[in-house]
């Protein structure tokens, strides 16, 4: 305890000392029932399973808390040095002392580093669940209007996302039953003949389904590019803004948009 | 799994579903997979005299994955690059099952030697 | 021996599969569809496909014969209901449906069908206005 009080890497702010002890005190007790002359040596005996419990449990909540991996690797570390001090006391026996001390020090040297691989793992999962939720985002899909659906593709289109945003105007086709799903690519940043083949997919996808598909936001520099590279679009309705694609599945349904006659005050 | 006759198919196919879903296989996924799987032991079937099928779940890292191995001794399959390629076929039936069923998995491995069997061996990622 | 039941609906016939498919089952569905055309003289074949989850090449193959056999008799043929996960697949697959149309549900498949054949009273619309149409590449 003194050790970690007088260490620089104390971080009162984030916890209180008293919650410091009963955590050392946890952990201190349970390493104390555990240890023993045979596993001094062997850091991947089962009876240290409890130890390293508790020790991915405080990893994860400092983490939780905000303290740096550094800051939880040097409260194991303090504890080290707090044993060593103690056993410097005790054992008179340098050749003893030596021994003990180097097993000791391999021992407490693995248990840091274990805070430090709880540590990443915990990071990596919220990586991966944000990631999840960026997917999800990413690809609304929109009722404009009684049987036709737009999709706003923002970002590049790569197989997994093509396969997401399939599912997903799909679905969305079958729940609306909508007859025509406009795909805005003005958010593509680029179209070569990779992401012209997932574009042809998804739209191959739609007619099974007995829907139809227009693209939508053809930037001129794409369709530079279509050309240049050969890509047959010839199969599929494209329009240059979202309004005309608007206006084409409305022909396409049959419903027309008319200017209301003029306003008539009432006299 | 033994596929040795036409009834054999529909319970490998559950099978293979029921692994899907057990790594939590995305339903798109689960399709892909039981429709390559079809394919492949139609083949099985039709050209090999039936076989067996060995269902595995695999894990590399993080993620899960099923991997399925068929297994024929049926007179094996002349010219494989051929059969790779789109549009070949030699029975009454459309030949797009080779180069389509690749597309489906993300890995399609296959040995063929004439007169002595084929092996194919496919694997699909739970997350694609 | 279990047949699949064909309805009849006016001019339409409907046929809903829900069980797997194997050989001899999917003859008999064509034999069957085949002889319940000519008997009633039936315009459209409407196959609703909305309990399948797996349509492999064979079905696939099953599909484009009972469209091939219906135009010669003079009748269309539209596939509706199918799963997305199954169009998805089928797309990747590369498997083309040639010769039947698709829609959503039967309703949209019997509208479709009526746009598409001739009926006594009605003139036949311009065959150029398609919303689903034959499946390409």
């Amino acid at each position: 305890m003194q050790n970690q009080l007088t260490d620089a890497g104390l971080r009162e702010d984030l916890m209180s000392n008293e919650d410091l002890r009963i955590e050392s005190e946890e952990l201190i007790n349970a390493l104390i029932a555990t240890l023993n002359e045979k596993n001094l040596s062997d850091i991947e005996s089962a009876d240290f399973d409890h130890v390293i419990e508790i020790l991915s449990g405080i990893s994860i909540s400092r983490a939780k808390q905000g303290f740096s991996p550094r800051e939880t690797g040097l409260f194991i570390i303090s504890l080290k040095e707090a044993l060593i001090q103690v056993m410097n006391e005790e054992i008179t026996d340098s050749n003893e002392l030596i021994g003990l001390s180097l097993k000791l020090n391999r021992l407490m040297d693995n248990f840091s580093i274990i805070t430090f691989e709880t540590f990443i793992k915990g990071r990596e999962e919220v990586i991966l669940r944000q990631t999840d939720e960026i997917t999800e985002i990413s690809t609304p899909v929109i009722r404009v209007w009684d049987g036709i659906l737009a999709l706003p593709i923002i970002g590049t289109l790569d197989s997994a996302r093509t396969q997401v945003v399939m599912e997903s105007l799909l679905t969305e086709i079958v729940e609306s039953g909508s007859g025509v799903a406009i795909l805005d690519i003005s958010g593509v940043p680029t179209v070569d003949s990779l992401v012209a083949q997932h574009l042809l997919k998804t739209v191959s996808a739609t007619r099974l389904m007995g829907a139809e598909c227009v693209i939508s936001g053809i930037r001129p520099e794409i369709a530079q590019t279509i050309v240049h590279l050969g890509i047959d679009l010839s199969n599929i309705v494209t329009k240059a803004t979202l309004a005309s694609a608007l206006l084409y599945a409305f022909k396409t349904l049959r419903l027309e948009v008319k200017k209301a006659g003029p306003v008539v005050k009432n006299i | 799994m033994t596929v040795m006759r036409e009834q054999d198919v529909v319970p490998f196919r559950n099978r293979v579903k029921e692994y899907a879903v057990k790594i939590k296989m995305g339903l798109v996924n689960q399709t892909k997979l039981i429709t390559a799987a079809s394919e492949l032991v139609r083949n099985m079937l039709r050209y090999g005299n039936g076989g067996q099928v060995l269902i595995e779940v695999i894990s590399r890292g993080r993620d899960n994955g099923i991997r399925l191995t068929f297994k024929d001794e049926g007179p094996g399959i002349a010219d494989l690059s051929l059969a790779l390629k789109d549009g070949y076929s030699t029975g009454k039936s459309l030949g797009l099952g080779l180069p389509g069923t690749k597309r489906l998995v993300n890995e399609f491995d296959i040995k063929s030697e004439l007169g002595k069997g084929t092996k194919v061996t496919i694997i699909k990622w739970a997350n694609g | 021996m279990d047949r699949i039941p064909i309805l009849r609906m006016g001019q339409f016939l409907l046929v809903t599969i829900q069980v797997d498919l194997y050989d001899r089952l999917a003859l008999d569905l064509e034999a069957d569809l085949v002889k319940m055309v000519s008997k009633t003289g039936a315009r459209g074949i409407l196959i609703d496909i909305s309990a399948v989850s797996i349509v492999d090449s064979f079905m696939g193959r099953i599909i484009g014969n009972i469209g091939v056999m219906s135009k010669l008799l003079d009748a269309e043929t539209v596939v509706v209901g199918m799963q997305p996960a199954v169009a998805i697949t089928l797309v990747e697959l590369g498997l083309p449906l040639k010769g039947v149309y698709t829609a959503l549900n039967v309703e949209k498949g019997m509208d479709l069908l009526r746009t598409k054949i001739e009926i006594f009273e009605q003139t036949e619309t311009d065959p150029d206005d398609d919303n689903s149409d034959y499946i390409t590449q």
